[in-house]
């Protein structure tokens, strides 16, 4: 047998919490709290190996998970949370589908790139509504192209990088190369990657771009060592790749015996299938059980946005966008990430701090931030841009 | 057999019926699939029990003839014969047990299901799954009071604690605590219930007669990040007016007067520190320490650690054999 909690119950449950609930203490009429997942399809180009498709439902199945585990709790305390999904196709419109959305929904998960991101953050319907950027990656979002009504779950190229950077420090592999592909998101990566470098001291020996033709999977045996044979020395091979094209065939085929990171090899991510500690395999189960395939760093960006959400709501017992932004950019604000410290977000850009994986396809390497490097405030914030470097004004008080 | 001889017999029948045995701390091993039973005097491996997957929860039937085991990932509590080391059988557990706690009438077991949102209330006796009760996400520490009228649930990622009437099976209160509550233990004759929170790093007192907080305490250590304070299981000293309270990655335990609720010490123990149990005497605790895979020996006076014990991968939990 099985005992669900009755409706009756609320009243005890809002009278013993030690929060104020107003207008919910009534017990009668729940609250409402809509969210949307706006997502703007983007053309992929085509890659060399076909063996990892992206899935088509990335992002949006975390987004789904969050809504599950914000409703259980809501459950107990009358929050009645709902999800809304809109695909905007290639060429689509997606400010009026993002009008459309912003009606219905005052608290919008956005994927798209961050041109369109903005665009939709600049809309007027947008102003005064709470979004979450789950799929751009790029710093300037977080930087001199911040918006007041953005908040980034997804961590930042920086971020990303500078994780990257502490590893290869801690283990002494201070001199890299680089090798970057053609595309946007490859020469982003590969920027991040060299800003990070500076910033920590590493030492850039090489730095060439992608530019083979033809179809590596037959032929990288003989191409990839005559490529990097006249690279300057270094310890450690660094591949920008993001769409993942050739960087799977750079690795244990260099000319002199090197690690691979960056893209491919050693690759620092906000989530991974490989994460297991600090309660992550219930996270994974979870998971896999509702989606049917493992979890992604997109899966999981959409899950933060979603259990952000539900912690500010449960906490502040509103639906208030104002009110959950103020609520989760505030020091009281925490989210349990499975990845061993508290989730915040920063007051500067709104980005949310998180640990970054270290992983190779088969287990977690280490998590950043390492013990090496030190912050006055919180050691989360020695990854990606710290409040002085930080170009956004629009967080300003 | 001659008269004379009798008597002693039966003396000696009698002793043996009563075997002087050595304190058995039973530690449970969450990667070897293993139970490290360690003697509470020399602290040396007495035997290593071999048990199903990955066994966490542990505790022992109040007369001390068999252990409860949560083996999570085979889906089971074994119960184990205390003497033998045998796995006698399972009780049908529900999904992913992960922690449990017996009722004091010795029959309830109250387990969290860990992966199902779940608790279940299984009837050791009969073997039967008298109830189960729908709760937040990530059921994890369980607490029956002294006079076995309540239970409690903590979900790790819905944040509450779940009142249950033991009576109707029906929850009576949900409340709210810190990020990601782990254990939950009564305390003053039940007149107190704590509940730790390891990310939000507090452990917050109730008044059980309220459900209201009463009060919070918070844990700073010299040199340690307040985000790695991360409080997991805690204990009563046996005479209930000290607490000492595992604080994860902070690699200490910290020492907290259940009466002020002041800190009064950290001890420095192994790594990643999650649960302790006292030995018969209470003068000694052992935590389970699960990254650096030992248990650390702490007198419980002194408060200082006094020796550390190598066990199985991951050590879990620590249940005193009575």
């Amino acid at each position: 047998m099985r005992h669900a909690m009755a409706g009756t119950l609320l009243l005890a449950a809002l009278l013993g919490a030690n929060i104020a609930f107003g207008a919910n203490l009534a017990g009668a009429e729940d609250l409402a709290v809509p969210v949307a997942y706006l997502r703007q399809e983007v053309e992929r180009p085509p890659v060399l190996s076909d063996l990892d498709p992206v899935p088509g439902d990335e992002g949006v199945q975390g987004a789904r998970l969050g809504l599950s585990d914000d409703a259980t709790t809501g459950r107990f305390l009358g929050h009645d949370y709902t999800l809304s999904e809109v695909d905007v196709p290639v060429g689509g419109d997606l400010l009026s589908a993002a009008r459309e959305a912003l009606a219905g929904s005052r608290l919008l998960l956005i994927d798209a790139p961050a041109a369109d991101l903005l665009r939709v953050a600049d809309l007027p319907e947008a102003q005064g509504a709470l979004l979450l950027n789950v799929g751009a990656p790029d710093d300037s979002l977080r930087d001199g192209d911040c918006r007041a009504n953005v908040l980034h779950a997804l961590p930042s190229l920086a971020m990303r990088a500078d994780a990257l950077s502490q590893f290869l420090l801690v283990r002494r592999w201070t001199e890299v190369a680089l090798l970057a592909g053609p595309f946007a998101g490859d020469q982003a990566w590969a920027q991040a990657l060299r800003d990070s470098a500076t910033k920590f001291g590493l030492s850039l020996e090489d730095d060439r771009p992608w530019d083979f033709q033809g179809d590596l999977g037959r032929s990288a045996q003989s191409e990839i060592p005559l490529l990097t044979q006249d690279f300057a020395e270094h310890d450690v091979l660094l591949v920008a790749d993001e769409t993942g094209d050739f960087g799977r065939y750079v690795l244990f085929n260099t000319w002199e015996p090197r690690p691979v990171g960056g893209s491919e090899g050693i690759v620092p991510v906000a989530w991974s299938p490989v994460l297991e500690n600090w309660g992550a395999s219930q996270l994974q189960s979870r998971f896999a059980d509702q989606a049917g395939r493992p979890m992604r760093p997109k899966d999981y960006a959409a899950w933060t946005a979603l259990r952000a959400i539900g912690e500010a709501v449960t906490r502040t017992g509103s639906n208030d966008p104002a009110a959950l932004r103020s609520y989760m950019l505030s020091p009281d604000f925490e989210l349990d990430g499975f990845k061993g410290r508290p989730l915040s977000f920063r007051d500067w850009d709104g980005q949310l701090r998180q640990p970054i994986a270290i992983v190779q396809p088969r287990a977690m390497i280490a998590m950043a931030p390492f013990e090496e490097f030190l912050h006055q405030s919180n050691e989360l914030d020695t990854l990606g841009r710290d409040r002085p470097e930080s170009a956004c004004r629009a967080f300003a008080p | 057999m001659s008269p004379r001889i009798a008597p002693a017999l039966t003396a000696l029948a009698l002793l043996l019926a009563t075997p002087a045995r050595a304190g058995e701390m039973w530690i449970t091993n969450e990667l070897d699939d293993t139970i490290s039973v360690l003697d509470t005097d020399s602290f040396e491996v007495l035997r290593t029990i071999p048990t199903g997957e990955r066994p966490r929860g542990i505790t022992f039937a109040p007369d001390g003839t068999v252990a409860y085991v949560c083996a999570s990932d085979s889906d089971a509590v074994q119960v184990i014969d205390a003497e033998t080391g045998e796995i006698l059988h399972d009780l049908p557990s529900g999904e992913d047990p992960e922690q449990f706690a017996l009722a004091p009438d010795g029959q309830h077991l109250w387990i969290a299901n860990e992966d199902d949102a779940v608790t279940t209330v299984v009837d050791v006796s009969t073997r039967r799954v008298a109830a189960q009760i729908d709760v937040g996400i990530e059921p994890e520490g369980m607490a029956v009071s002294p006079d076995g009228s309540l239970a409690i649930t903590t979900s790790e990622t819905t944040n509450m604690a779940h009142w249950i009437d033991t009576a109707t099976y029906e929850p009576v209160a949900n409340t709210l605590v810190d990020t990601r509550p782990r254990d939950a233990e009564f305390a003053k004759d039940g007149a107190e219930l704590w509940v730790s929170a390891e990310i939000g790093g507090t452990v917050t007192v109730f008044d059980v007669a309220t459900q209201a907080q009463k009060t919070q305490v918070t844990f700073a250590i010299p040199g340690v990040n307040d985000d790695q304070i991360q409080p997991v299981g805690f204990a009563f000293t046996p005479d209930g007016h000290t607490a000492f309270v595992a604080l994860g990655p902070a690699n200490h335990v910290a020492v907290v007067n259940a009466d002020t609720y002041e800190v009064e010490d950290y001890i420095l123990v192994g790594r990643r520190v999650w649960h302790l149990a006292f030995d018969a005497t209470g003068g000694k605790l052992f935590t389970t320490n699960g990254v650096s895979g030992d248990v650390t020996v702490i007198d419980v006076e002194g408060r200082e650690a006094i020796q550390t014990v190598k066990v199985g991968r991951f050590p879990w939990g620590a249940a005193l054999r009575p």
